[in-house]
């Protein structure tokens, strides 16, 4: 048993804290710590230091342009980069479909959009999610028609997120309706530019266009877009959702929260005196850090189990569940710390620009939409009753 | 014992329910919440003329002298409906503190126009530094020839930013959270020194803080005995208790609805997902809540206008925190079951999400209310 980091991992984050002290824009971390919202530039800006240091992806090879960090660097990264307030990565084209092309991809489709991801040129977007297939993702029913050197593509696609600045989504498409769910899947590649797409947004509950809905009608796709075999789409869906799921625990996030959570609490007042200070305010405070700390150490176990090589197993989905609740947990006290303010909805006090007097805590604006907003980490990537479901079936043998 | 409604509060309750189904649809709502006034005129218009503005008022008022079980079932289906409109804080805080409070002539001059609707009122009782503790009033209040001098800072003041009259709490002695020494004002946004600053509220209300400046009243409008106040708000806030428990009470009802609806019509896997145990069992634990916070709400109504007791005081901090538990177990597994269709704007059940959450930052919260009722247990 050793719990320690070894001199070179040591090593890695001193050079990882370096980079960031050095590279990491003062207004974006700004942002990212204050949960205020991020441009598409912002992102794109931190995607070209991030890449001009060769650590944007760090699930690829490095014949492809990645970074092989081994787990317990990835979780340096995912501590530190969140720690610093570095912007999340979307995930869709690097962590996402660039390991599926890695993967099943042919030549081609690596040498044209591989690069593509790594310089920015492509945004990708997710189209799994339909209105009637949602944890029944297999019943999905936008279908994809083989009409010579095309596809015919018809049908909707929903949850898009951030798909208003896509120029690429990946698709599953049903192209056999004869074989059972699973098995008429293929995985396919549409340029978003293509005529016969839509995007129309929907707005959250917190007043956010952050997910979409996208529309294909008659929509012509080449055939070499198809990733792999047709019909065997499910396989690579599969093999990609063991990516999404690794990072959703958000272990570094809540960590994170937690400290924007303490400070804001060292600063509102209940009694006279910091709620910091508050016996029953501390004590739920203290709970959920009990709780993270915790998931930190399972966290680490999964990540030292899969040392060797390959993917987490259905561990993972565990892990999902309980760092999803300790994030909502975190995003619950801080609303609750705010007390009254809770109810203002300040949209100008939610932009870093806002230069008037705060109404009351200079972080108190986004908090309560922040709440809100992270109700969707119980629901995505699998919802936790799936997430649930799969450790029941895959652990349990329930 | 029985828990029925008597034949006049079940007619008054139905002519709500009819008055809010018909004209406060979801999508007007909408509408609603997004004007400036960020309520509908009409429908506070229409809430006037069915005399449902006046029901805790006397008859001389136009009411009917109605208790807490009357306004009960007013604000329950208000709730229903996520009706926007300053029932609360005008009719109840606003009406009641003068109502306690105020001499004769004070009385004559608001209370008609406030049991109509045609005057607004809102209250000024929390602070930025208060938390939830309404007894923290560094508001300061200066006695001068003239009247009294108001300086200092009220805090999300629900309604305020388009209330004809409002009323704050200021210290006209005493130290920081003393309870004695705490007087109450009733003034005109228009006076100089007044600034309010508006905003919408997260659950699609408006509300205001009001900055105080050197704001020079008269002695008239002092409300009450000078530093007498704290007992007065104390028991105006347990009406509004009582009531924003019943408005809470709609909202879960239509909150349970909604998801029960979703659970029968939404298939996955084949079957509707009601069909799934996991979530079954999640609409029991809703509709177990809500039959818990309907049992508090019943219990706060009853004890709303009685005379001021330790009794009253625990049962009412105890209904505070059950509704305050209940509405965001409620919310959070409404929006669970529901699925990212729960999160949408473009539905309804995310603004009925949004408001149980709302009114749990109003008037203190679950933890708050726990705190004052373990305090009360600890003095026996």
């Amino acid at each position: 048993m050793n719990m320690n980091y070894t001199a070179e991992e040591l090593a890695f984050r001193d050079e990882v804290r370096a980079f960031l002290d050095e590279k990491l824009p003062a207004d974006i971390a700004a942002k990212v710590k204050g949960f205020r919202r991020l441009s598409k530039e912002d992102h794109q800006r931190w995607q070209k230091i991030l890449c001009e240091q060769g650590w944007y992806a760090t699930h690829w090879p490095e014949e492809y342009g990645g970074v092989e960090w081994t787990p317990v660097q990835k979780h340096i990264w995912d501590e530190e980069s969140c720690r610093y307030g570095v912007p999340r990565s979307i995930p869709f084209g690097v962590n996402m479909v660039a390991p599926v092309i890695i993967r099943f991809g042919s030549e081609e489709q690596k040498q044209t959009y591989l690069p593509r991801i790594l310089s920015g040129e492509d945004w990708w977007c997710q189209g799994y999610s339909e209105p009637g297939a949602g944890s029944d993702l297999a019943s999905l029913k936008t279908r994809a028609v083989r009409d010579g050197d095309h596809y015919i593509v018809n049908g909707q696609k929903t949850w898009t997120t951030l798909g208003q600045h896509a120029n690429m989504i990946f698709c599953l498409v049903r192209t056999n309706t004869e074989v059972k769910n699973q098995e008429g899947i293929s995985f396919l590649l549409i340029d978003m530019n293509t005529p016969g797409i839509t995007v129309r947004p929907i707005i959250t509950l917190d007043g956010e266009h952050e997910v979409n809905e996208v529309f294909f009608e008659d929509v012509k796709v080449p055939v070499e877009n198809l990733v792999g075999e047709e019909d065997k789409g499910w396989t690579y869906a599969k093999y990609l959702l063991t990516y999404e799921r690794t990072g959703l625990a958000g272990i570094g996030m809540s960590k994170a929260a937690l400290s924007h959570l303490k400070n804001l609490a060292s600063r509102r007042l209940k009694n006279g005196r910091p709620l910091l200070e508050d016996p029953s305010f501390s004590q739920r405070i203290a709970k959920v850090e009990i709780d993270l700390t915790a998931a930190t150490i399972s966290n680490l176990r999964i990540i030292a189990s899969v040392e060797g090589g390959g993917v987490p197993g259905a561990e993972s989905s565990m892990l999902k569940v309980k760092g999803t609740e300790i994030r909502q947990a975190i995003n619950d006290l801080a609303r609750r710390a705010i007390g009254p303010y809770a109810l203002p909805f300040l949209e100008e006090e939610m932009d870093m620009g806002y230069e008037g007097d705060f109404l009351s805590d200079k972080d108190a604006a986004p908090l309560s939409a922040q709440y809100f907003n992270n109700r969707k980490l119980s629901i995505f990537g699998g919802s936790n009753e799936i997430q649930k479901n799969i450790v029941s079936k895959m652990i349990l043998g329930l | 014992m029985d828990f029925r409604l008597n034949e006049e509060q079940q007619m008054l309750q139905d002519t709500v329910e009819r008055l809010v189904r018909g004209e406060y649809s979801f999508e007007k709502r909408l509408a609603f919440s997004e004007t400036e006034l960020g309520f509908s005129a009409d429908f506070w218009q229409q809430l006037s003329e069915l005399g449902l503005t006046a029901v805790p008022f006397s008859e001389e008022l136009g009411g009917f002298g109605g208790s807490g079980v009357e306004v009960q079932s007013v604000m329950t289906e208000l709730g229903r409906g996520l009706c926007l409109e300053p029932y609360v804080q005008s009719i109840i805080l606003g009406g009641g503190l003068i109502g306690q409070a105020g001499s004769d002539s004070q009385k004559d001059t608001w209370l008609a126009g406030i049991a109509s609707g045609e005057l607004k009122a809102a209250v000024g009782l929390q602070e930025p530094q208060s938390f939830y503790d309404l007894n923290d009033v560094e508001t300061r209040a200066e006695k001068n020839g003239e009247g009294y001098v108001l300086n200092g800072r009220k805090a999300v003041v629900i309604s305020g930013h388009c209330a004809d009259l409002i009323v704050v709490s200021a210290r006209t002695s005493g130290d920081a959270r003393d309870a004695d020494g705490i007087s109450l004002f009733a003034l005109s946004p228009d006076t100089a020194g007044v600034e309010r600053r508006a905003y919408p509220t997260i659950d699609g209300s408006r509300g205001c803080d009001i900055t105080l400046s050197n704001v020079q009243v008269g002695a008239d409008a002092l409300l009450g005995e000078e530093g007498k106040a704290a007992g007065v708000i104390e028991y105006q806030a347990g009406r509004a208790i009582a009531a924003i428990c019943a408005e809470a009470v709609g909202v879960m009802e239509m909150a349970n609805e909604l998801t029960l609806d979703y659970l029968k019509q939404r298939k996955q896997f084949g079957v509707p997902i009601g069909r799934f145990q996991v979530l079954q069992h999640r609409m029991v634990d809703m509709m177990s809540e809500l039959e818990q916070a309907r049992s508090m709400a019943i219990l706060a109504a009853s004890v709303a206008d009685s005379e001021p007791s330790d009794e009253r005081r625990r049962v009412l901090a105890a209904a505070k925190n059950v509704i305050g538990r209940a509405g965001q177990f409620i919310s959070e597994a409404g929006i669970q079951s529901h699925g990212g269709i729960g999160m949408t704007w473009e539905y309804n059940f995310a603004h009925y999400a949004k408001r149980l959450i709302a009114i749990n930052h109003q008037l203190g919260d679950d933890d708050f209310h726990l705190e004052q009722y373990a305090t009360l247990l600890q003095a026996g």
